[in-house]
């Protein structure tokens, strides 16, 4: 436990170090600002909550943004430490392999938290300060379901990004992979899910397709904030979505823890199996 | 007892075999060296001594322990490793990085500023290793295998990139662990330097064991001559001429080379002759010597 410990406090330490947290806190702090104030500029005086068109703006901004800093943050942990000769003089201390993947996730997770609470946190304040709505009166439970889930999302592409850099000899390799993993779940499958309803084909099953979609994590995570309530759900076109295509908060959730665990177990065994 | 015992492991990768059915053992408190060229599979048989790598068949046995078997990290602390390359992270200090390592030893803190004196990092201690020059780094990364009084020592190439005075440090510290009773593993390439510390040589090449024994030994076994040197007075060198043949003499000096078990009767012949001689220089054929000698034919990569 102890070891865990000075392998989690390094990684965080790095990360205040090269001044990676700094950077990303103040890109996504920036965004969430632009995105907030462009969001909420047209509702005007209506009756939604201008916190939940920040939720589904930053939903928005989180599908591409969070992916990109999580692949960026785990491609290069295993096999950069690889080609720099440190992984080797790690393993011969008293770790086993499982606590070295364990240590980088519980880290960086730990800084990706920091850069969403606070990047987030400081949007959805000032939103609702500037806002004409009581404070209290927003959509609180809205946001902080973005919050958790945004950490969550980072969560499942830190631990895809562990088992690309378990598994490759190269960094440009795990670099390659890294965008190419962040284009297919990002652009590339909701396209061509698009393609195939838009083929007109009368035997796709509407159900199919939806859990087919939910498959992507990407897609989960949206799905979960912007049904997260009425406003946000119809601030996003949602809201026409009939009781029975609605998936339940539960099973969202399942489908996304599924997507952290899978890929670190998988990870872990890829490093283990790791020649040095 | 037996620190390290290898019995006939290999290592294959692919085709590639870069460790061939070895056996070796190295005891407790023995300085032993890998020797051998580029590729010869010294850095496998480290890695597979440290549990890095698993042997293709054979079975190794490092402290009583099996280096792939998870109990193995129970003695992992008393193991002191330095890689044959390592760059620590340019943004931490020397301090952080060793405190770092200590840590996962479980090693106390305390010990860390005799560490940085005994590398001679003292003032560079708490300075970003960025701003460290190479050999600053490979003194820091001696102090990193030093931490935590390690039983057993394995040092790949631990001199390479060191100017002379580093280098002396280096086998300073060597002889002071071997005097504490340390095991020591070394693979290097500064074959004369090593000459006077090691108890054995293992010279490898081609992933086979070539040759194991200390230096004597090989030198006896190879039967590579030693060389005598001798300086005298020209009325002397005409005396030496008459008693051994002139084919001897260059530049005024005479050589003479002989097995090293001939050595003292060719001295005693020489002592008997009665003659004035001004010096003696006896050397006998160096590591470096034994191990082209052992090694040759084959080429550097």
């Amino acid at each position: 436990m102890n070891r865990l410990w000075t392998l989690i406090t390094k990684e965080v330490r790095d990360g205040y170090r090269n001044r990676w947290v700094i950077m990303i806190t103040l890109i996504m702090t920036t965004l969430a600002l632009i995105l907030s104030f462009l969001g909420s500029a047209p509702t005007g005086t209506t009756s939604v909550s201008p916190l939940a068109v920040t939720v589904v703006s930053l939903s928005s901004l989180s599908i591409f943004f969070i992916p990109l800093i999580a692949l960026l943050l785990a491609y290069d942990s295993v096999v950069g430490e690889a080609e720099r000769g440190t992984l080797t003089l790690l393993l011969t201390h008293p770790v086993s392999r499982t606590e070295v993947i364990l240590g980088k996730f519980i880290g960086h997770l730990f800084l990706l938290t920091i850069a969403i609470v606070v990047g987030y946190g400081v949007a959805g304040l000032t939103i609702s300060l500037t806002g004409e709505t009581n404070f209290a009166d927003q959509e609180w439970k809205s946001f902080i379901r973005l919050l958790l889930s945004s950490v969550l999302l980072g969560a499942i592409f830190l631990s895809i990004g562990y088992m690309v850099s378990a598994w490759v000899r190269e960094r440009g390799t795990a670099a390659a992979m890294a965008i190419g993993i962040w284009l297919l779940f990002v652009l590339l499958y909701d396209m061509g899910l698009l393609a195939l309803l838009a083929s007109g084909d009368s035997g796709i099953n509407g159900e199919l397709v939806k859990w087919l979609m939910l498959i992507n994590p990407t897609d989960s995570y949206r799905m979960f904030n912007l049904t997260s309530s009425s406003d946000t759900a119809l601030l996003s076109g949602m809201a026409g979505l009939s009781s029975e295509h609605r998936v339940s908060d539960a099973s969202l959730i399942l489908i996304m823890m599924s997507w952290v665990i899978a890929p670190l177990v998988t990870a872990c065994a890829i490093f283990k199996r790791r020649q040095l | 007892m037996n620190n390290i015992t290898l019995t006939s492991v290999s290592k294959h990768y692919g085709k590639t075999k870069a460790v061939n059915t070895m056996g070796l053992t190295v005891a407790t408190g023995e300085c032993l060296a890998l020797v051998g060229h580029n590729g010869a599979g010294k850095s496998t048989l480290i890695k597979m001594v440290l549990g890095l790598v698993r042997p293709t068949a054979g079975t190794a046995k490092v402290m009583g322990y099996d280096p792939m078997a998870t109990d193995f990290n129970r003695v992992r602390q008393d193991i002191g490793f330095l890689p044959e390359q390592v760059l620590f992270q340019n943004n931490m200090t020397g301090r952080e990085t060793l405190a770092f390592y200590a840590q996962l030893k479980g090693a106390s803190l305390s010990g860390l500023n005799d560490l940085f004196n005994r590398v001679d990092l003292y003032k560079a201690a708490d300075h970003r290793i960025s701003t460290y020059s190479k050999g600053m780094r490979q003194r820091l990364g001696l102090a990193q295998a030093l931490i935590g009084q390690p039983k057993l020592l394995i040092l790949d190439e631990p001199t390479t990139g060191l100017d002379p005075a580093s280098r002396q440090n280096v086998y300073s510290i060597i002889d002071d662990m071997k005097r504490g009773g340390t095991t020591i593993l070394i693979s290097s390439h500064a074959l004369t330097e090593l000459d006077s510390r090691i108890d054995r040589v293992a010279i490898l090449k081609q992933g086979n064991l070539v040759a194991l024994g200390s230096i004597a030994e090989l030198r006896q076994n190879i039967g590579l001559a030693s060389e005598i040197k001798i300086h005298a007075p020209d009325s002397s060198m005409e005396l030496l001429a008459q008693h051994f043949g002139d084919k001897c003499f260059v530049n005024g000096v005479a050589h003479f080379s002989c097995p090293a078990d001939e050595k003292i009767a060719l001295i005693r012949e020489l002592m008997d002759l009665n003659i004035s001689l001004a010096d003696i220089e006896v050397k006998d054929p160096s590591l470096e010597q034994i191990f082209l000698a052992l090694t040759e034919g084959q080429t550097n990569e």
